[in-house]
């Protein structure tokens, strides 16, 4: 680029500046720098990415759903994920980037999902825990993505975050009932509890000196709020709620701060979170597999539709 | 057989069939095609699962002896369930998926459209409801029956092995026996020669535009009436109701 260009680029970066810090949102068609365009894919196909995988744990227990009303629940709940799933991709898009594209990059394992789904459903209670905790940690992040600077994903998130809280509720309201029954139902929520509080505590993400946020997707607010303080709104909001039905969050140095009055938890494991990360989590081999098997499994389906849709037009002609 | 017996067996009917192949359609929750698909699906599942808790939720009024819709769906046996053979034939590939549902689609498509108008009332506005959610589903599978019947040449093939694979459970979606007379003559439920005239002249033309072929044989499987069904069902049920009957004393 020759010394015109750059002042003239220069000149549209202070524009596009300008407009975020007045509170205004950046459209589709709007001039954007290259890494705005980029960590926003990036960040946003992650996000349809982790709906999509998401329907997999959860969808494991629709079969076995305990009763009717329950089975139901679960249903809606997981058409909701697709839907996200979907309004995301759709979103993305928006940055010229294609949905196929896109889902190659999950397939191939270049694009990342939530580490989250990559533990299993091991019980009926984990229905409740991942509603309850993945959803609850979930929305605390999207609450704060809604006040981004993209019109399309703040958008976006506006709308998903209403279908969260209801996820969020469904969750809580399965552990409730668990932790009130039978004595093996309320062994059961436990030990759900047991094994998705620390991933549900890592899934939002490294600690703020492991993952220093750079001041730039700050201030073009890509990135709202850092990890450690989603974190510990999460534990102050989640903590209590546990307290509420009985059980116990399986952290023996968790404790209130009367002074700050914030929760303060214990060390976390962020060696296992990082090996998740790397592909090394309980689940990781095998949700990638499904997601490629349903691919590969639809590729004739596809084709046909594309096909039918040919003849179609061609007739038409 | 008296009044209260038949509407009971005719609300496990349509409940059982309605729990089945919603159970079967949920099976392929996150490995759909397209993610649309996969939308769809689940959607239509939902649907099923609501009117199978609709009708079952009846069927124990009726019953009036204290079981409840979840009684009725986790603890009868493989041989109290009264649903079509047709519904819990597995999924197999999108093609078997795409035509048990059109079959099965058209099916209700007429039987609930005559329910509407059955001298219960309760069946008639379930009937009302459901026909709503039916309509839709028949829209989008017979969309799909043109799309893989006459889409290319493996779709064809696969529409073609589906619907000869599928055509012998539809026989006994007509079968009468004295639960069908006695509701008959009391005007709550429809003359099933009548459905079958209209189910015929409905499938027909359209699987001749998708381009396929009804197979040729004669041969239909029944039983579901009698509670007799293909080894298929023993092990949906045993995964269905694993969880419900592993803490008979829990509440959900
Ligand atoms: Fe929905
Ligand atoms: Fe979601
Ligand atoms: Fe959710």
């Amino acid at each position: 680029m020759n010394f015109i260009g750059i002042m003239e680029d220069e000149k549209k970066l202070a524009a596009f500046e300008a407009k975020i810090a007045s509170g205004q949102k950046i459209e589709p068609k709007d001039w954007m720098p290259e890494a705005y365009r980029k960590q926003l894919i990036r960040m946003m196909s992650q996000h349809a990415h982790s709906e999509i995988v998401g329907m997999l744990p959860e969808g494991n227990w629709i079969t076995r759903a305990p009763n009717l009303r329950r089975k139901a629940i679960l249903l809606a709940k997981v058409q909701d994920e697709a839907g996200h799933g979907l309004y995301l991709y759709s979103a993305t898009e928006t940055l010229g980037i294609d949905r196929t594209e896109l889902l190659d990059q999950l397939h191939t394992g270049k694009a990342k999902y939530s580490s989250i789904f990559n533990y299993p459903t091991l019980t009926w209670a984990d229905i409740g825990a991942i509603g309850w905790l993945v959803d609850g940690a979930a929305i605390m992040n999207q609450t704060a993505l809604a006040r981004g600077s993209y019109g399309p994903y703040s958008r976006a998130m506006v709308r998903i975050c209403k279908e969260e809280s209801f996820h969020n509720r469904q969750g809580y309201e399965i552990m409730m009932h668990l932790a009130q029954g039978t004595p093996e139902q309320k062994a059961m929520a436990q030990d759900a509890l047991n094994r998705w509080w620390w991933p549900s505590i890592m899934m939002l993400g490294p600690s703020d000196d492991q993952s220093p946020n750079s001041d730039q997707l700050m201030r073009w607010k890509v990135k709202m709020e850092s990890n450690d303080a989603i974190r510990q709104r999460f534990i102050d909001r989640t903590v209590p709620q546990a307290d509420f039905i009985g059980l116990s969050i399986p952290d023996k140095d968790l404790k209130f701060n009367e002074q700050t009055g914030h929760y303060e938890h214990g060390p976390i494991n962020w060696e296992e979170f990082f090996e998740v990360i790397k592909g090394n989590g309980p689940c990781n081999a095998k949700r990638l597999k499904a997601r490629n098997d349903a691919d590969k499994k639809g590729r004739w389906v596809r084709d046909a539709a594309m096909a039918y849709a040919e003849k179609k037009k061609a007739k038409a002609a | 057989m008296t009044l209260q017996q038949a509407k009971f067996q005719y609300l496990l009917r349509l409940g059982d069939s309605s729990l089945i192949i919603g159970h079967r359609l949920s099976e392929w929750c996150g490995s759909g095609p397209i993610l649309e698909e996969d939308i769809a699906l689940i959607n239509i599942a939902l649907d099923f699962v609501g009117n199978a808790t609709a009708f079952l939720g009846y069927a124990a009024t009726v019953e009036g002896n204290g079981r409840t819709e979840d009684d009725l769906a986790y603890l009868r046996n493989e041989r109290e369930f009264r649903n079509l053979l047709i519904t819990e034939q597995p999924n197999g590939d999108y093609a078997s998926t795409i035509t048990r549902q059109f079959l099965y689609d058209v099916y209700t498509y007429y039987l609930y459209d005559a329910l509407k108008s059955s001298k219960d009332e309760t069946i008639a506005a379930l009937a009302t409801k459901s026909h709503k959610e039916i309509t839709y589903h028949l829209r989008h599978t017979t969309e799909w029956m043109y799309r893989l019947g006459d889409g290319t040449a493996e779709s064809h093939e696969r529409m073609q092995n589906a619907m000869n694979d599928l055509w012998m459970f539809t026989g006994e979606m007509f079968d009468m026996d004295e639960v069908d007379q006695t509701l008959i003559k009391e005007g709550v439920a429809p003359d099933l020669n009548k459905i079958k005239e209209q189910w015929e002249a409905h499938v027909k033309p359209v699987i001749a535009e998708a381009t396929l072929q009804i197979p040729s044989y004669n041969f239909k499987q029944k039983g579901s009436r009698e509670g007799k069904h293909s080894e298929h069902l023993g092990f949906l049920l045993a995964e269905m109701q694993s969880v419900h009957r592993a803490f008979p004393d829990a509440k959900w």
